[in-house]
């Protein structure tokens, strides 16, 4: 069986599978339940300096399927609602029960030297693994110049980040809020500052519905709303390009990084960790199932990773980092098809009708004798985007076929057709 | 009351338990499960649903709205496409329509999305506060429609909806044909037959005449002499006959005649009861009749029929319902008999042995004998000739015993049209039947304004 354990900016784990500073691990009690179920790792909800904050009712809301599944998460819960102290004394119990779990300690004071220099050897003392410093809160906390307040200015990021490593021995993680225009400027601070990791993405500024009777947005608070932080399996997709654009950016090379946003699955995890993380937090699917889903995940990550021969994390992360590149570097000679299996169709004209209104005219309706409908694909018209697979019901129902062209590889820097190309 | 059988005795449960009975075969989705069976429907292009409808319902769409909880959106879609779309989402055999079309028919799909269930969850939950269709400005012009069944409704309701009057005349006491005195209780239950019939008359601009009988108090000829058009949806009327001895002996009665009976009845504790009933005959009908008295609490129905079970008109769906009240198939026998007992009252049929002899049905020489108290014909209904008889109907041109139309329901007589069972076009099914008196109703609009514009 391929061994799951991790060494992960110095702090080791049995598994890659952390759960996010949030709800989860908003205690003692809950993070006792997440280790029995076998999770390798906690990040301890937010601690703040006292008073405690205080949290309103109600705090989520939802985004959803057609079959309400639940695609996000929005909520506009602050940091930590108990005291400093008990919560310093419960992961001190904690993590001296569970030794061999990762615990580490998200941590959001005001932008000030004295206030980090006070709390950071109280969290030290503890016995934790590390910090997070959580500079992504987009709601609540930035109005007191706290959480995204920092994170989307990089000369704080790099500032709070160096005060934690000049008072503090344990590895500090920056957690980087997804609220800005380009995630390298967050990385690139948090390295300067000497952080041992990244990780991210925090929520994304959200409003996820509106009740049209009231008029008023979700979640209500007596009459009101207001925007939260977004999360779950819709943010995935913004989260691996952010994990991505860090990996592969000259200038935060070797950074780690800790993959957060949407995952729930083994598949979801392996996709992070591909694109360069080392470890990964999970929070919206464990709230939506329980602690429970650790062991599927272990369990499928494990299974393949034996079936690819992998026999460590490392062997496999960042691994489709290399095949990540700009735009201008793809291949504009390289061709794909789609080939629809017939026995395979059912016959539901959504790729044709998506084909035809929207894209190429690429897809025959063929009314057969019996009523029924034959779709076939007019080659010359393909071009190849995709969209009647991504429309199509049936798995594995069309293919994208890649051509023979003969041609050999050229990118838009080189095409004739650029007007701005560089000479070969 | 049913005279021919006025000898046997009456079921022995309750009213109230009988009732329970007779309630809904499938019952209506809540308005979770419609969510979840809507979210089910892939939202085909030039979906096959459709071109299986024979009224032309726009299936993804309405699946769609409802999905989106625009249930009243759903219900005008439907019924802009067919007026009796709350009966025909009851009655009709959406297993060889629109849900044996349905794309997640395909082995890798489980099962088809179940289309009649949501059109019915649309259509009763739609709670329009006006009738939906807004009547066009008076053409001026009056149509005369006979038969208030599902044909003459539709026929009638789309006429009033182009702004014409229409008149229409029925034999019975109330209106509705077949979903009020011949679908199986358990398939239209309540009085959802006459609910849905005063939605369509809410329109305005329809008056229905009963007791009005052509052929015996009414005329083809005075109706064309006194309106513009006449549309027939006469239906079909007449129960065939076996041709044997003692056809008229108590005991043996015309399956549709007791069903009828069945649905008007206040009392379903007052109905005579065959224990042991034969009902002979393969279609829809003979297991609505089979069951219906399975459901009455007779212990051994037997449905008899003289070819095998894969000719059987019945849907496999009906055959399985059949089953599911422990009611027997008996196939290749062949009603040789009636039986009689010293009171001249039946006691039971006598059968001949059928087998397929170089593609003819052929007698095998072996014969059986059956014990029953009751003996119900469900072999098929024709024609009512006598409706007919009349100078200028008797010159219609027909196509066996049905009135022969073409595409746009016109019969050969210049202004009279026709749909429904008693023409010779399409399947005897409910929702054909609108779909017929829609399109009449639409040939006769054309060809009237045609008519005012030439004037």
């Amino acid at each position: 069986m391929a061994d799951l354990s991790i060494e992960f900016a110095g702090i080791k784990a049995p598994n890659p599978f952390w759960l996010a500073s949030a709800p989860p691990t908003d205690k003692a009690y809950n993070v006792v339940r997440a280790f029995e179920a076998g999770w390798g790792g906690v990040v301890w909800k937010t601690l703040g300096e006292d008073p405690a904050a205080v949290n309103v009712s109600s705090r989520y809301s939802a985004h959803y399927g057609v079959n309400r599944e639940v695609m996000g998460i929005n909520n506009i819960e602050l940091i930590t609602d108990r005291s400093l102290e008990i919560n310093l004394r419960e992961i001190t119990q904690v993590k001296k029960d569970w030794p061999d779990r990762a615990l580490i300690v998200s941590l959001m004071v005001p932008c000030v030297e004295e206030s980090w220099k006070a709390i950071l050897p109280l969290v030290e003392a503890t016995g934790a693994d590390g910090i997070e410093l959580n500079f992504g809160c987009p709601h609540g906390m930035p109005e007191r110049g706290m959480g995204a307040a920092v994170g989307q200015v990089p000369e704080y990021v790099e500032q709070v980040t160096r005060w934690c490593k000049t008072y503090c021995s344990l590895p500090v993680i920056v957690k980087l809020t997804p609220n800005i225009t380009d995630i390298r400027q967050s990385a690139r601070a948090a390295h300067r500052g000497g952080a041992d990791a990244v990780s991210l993405i925090n929520t994304i500024n959200s409003i996820t519905s509106v009740d049209l009777d009231r008029m008023i947005a979700l979640p209500i608070v007596g009459d009101m709303s207001t925007h939260g932080g977004y999360c779950g399996s819709a943010v995935k997709p913004i989260a691996l390009n952010m994990v991505a654009e860090i990996a592969r950016d000259p200038a935060t090379r070797g950074l780690p990084i800790c993959g957060i946003g949407g995952i729930g699955s083994w598949r979801d995890a392996a996709e992070f960790i591909a694109l360069g993380s080392g470890a990964v937090q999970v929070c919206t699917a464990a709230m939506l199932h329980g602690f429970r889903i650790v062991e599927d995940m272990k369990d499928g990550l494990s299974r393949w990773m034996d079936s690819q021969g992998y026999r460590s994390i490392a062997d496999f992360s960042g691994r489709a980092v290399s095949h990540t590149t700009d735009w201008k570097y793809l291949d504009i000679n390289y061709q794909v098809i789609a080939r629809i299996d017939q026995d395979a169709c059912i016959g539901c004209g959504r790729c044709h009708i998506a084909c035809e209104d929207t894209s190429h005219q690429a897809i025959a309706n063929l009314r057969q004798a019996d009523g029924s409908h034959r779709y076939e694909v007019i080659d010359a018209e393909c071009v190849g985007c995709n969209l009647c697979q991504i429309t199509c019901p049936v798995q594995d129902c069309i293919e994208m076929v890649p051509q023979d062209t003969g041609k050999p590889f050229l990118d838009w820097l080189h095409d004739p057709r650029n007007p701005y190309r560089e000479a070969s | 009351m049913i005279e021919s059988l006025n000898h046997l005795p009456r079921p022995s449960s309750d009213n109230a338990t009988l009732a329970d009975h007779f309630s809904d075969l499938a019952p209506p989705l809540t308005a979770r499960q419609a969510a979840v069976e809507a979210s089910r429907c892939l939202y085909c292009y030039d979906a096959p649903c459709v071109n299986a409808c024979p009224s032309d319902i726009d299936i993804p769409s309405f699946i769609r709205n409802i999905h989106q909880e625009n249930v009243q959106g759903a219900a005008e879609k439907i019924l802009s496409a067919n007026i009796l779309g709350g009966s025909c989402a009851r009655v009709c055999p959406t297993e060889i329509l629109c849900q044996q079309a349905c794309v997640r028919n395909n082995h890798q799909e489980c099962a088809p999305v179940l289309i009649g269930l949501l059109q019915r969850y649309a259509v009763d939950h739609a709670e329009f506060d006006a009738h939906p269709f807004q009547r066009a400005a008076s053409s001026g012009k009056r149509i005369a429609v006979v038969g208030a069944g599902p044909a003459g409704l539709s026929c009638a309701h789309r006429l009033a909806w182009h702004g014409h009057d229409v008149v229409i005349f029925e034999a019975r006491p109330k209106a509705g044909g077949l979903n009020e005195y011949g679908i199986a209780k358990y398939k239209v239950v309540d009085d959802f037959a006459q609910r849905e019939v005063d939605f369509v008359l809410q329109i305005g601009g329809i008056e229905v005449r009963h007791g009005q009988v052509l052929g015996e108090n009414l005329s083809l000829g005075e109706l064309q002499q006194q309106f513009d058009a006449v549309f027939l949806g006469l239906g079909l009327n007449a129960s065939r006959q076996l041709g044997l001895a003692n056809e008229y002996a108590p005991g043996v009665l015309a399956a549709t005649d007791y069903i009828c009976e069945l649905r008007q009845a206040e009392d379903l504790n007052r109905l005579p009861l065959a224990n042991r009933s034969i009902v002979l005959g393969a279609g829809n009908t003979a297991i609505d009749m089979a069951v219906q008295m399975a459901r009455l609490g007779a212990q051994d129905v037997n449905l008899v029929y003289r070819r095998g079970i894969e000719d059987m008109g019945a849907t496999e769906h009906e055959q399985h319902i059949a089953k599911e009240h422990q009611v027997r198939l008996l196939t290749w026998a062949q009603p040789e008999q009636v039986l009689l007992d010293d009171q001249g009252r039946v006691r039971g049929m006598r059968f001949a042995r059928t087998q397929m002899i170089d593609g003819r049905l052929q007698t095998t020489g072996e014969t059986f004998e059956l014990a029953a108290d009751a003996i119900f014909k469900a072999i098929g209904q024709t024609f009512d000739e006598q409706a007919l008889s009349d100078h200028n109907a008797q010159t219609l041109a027909r196509e066996g015993d049905r009135i022969r139309v073409d595409e746009h329901m016109r019969t050969s007589l210049p202004g009279v049209y026709a749909g429904g069972d008693c023409t010779h076009l399409g399947q005897d099914l409910t929702v054909q039947a609108v779909q017929h008196g829609k399109l009449a109703a639409e040939a006769i609009h054309a060809q009237l304004m045609l008519n005012v514009e030439a004037a």
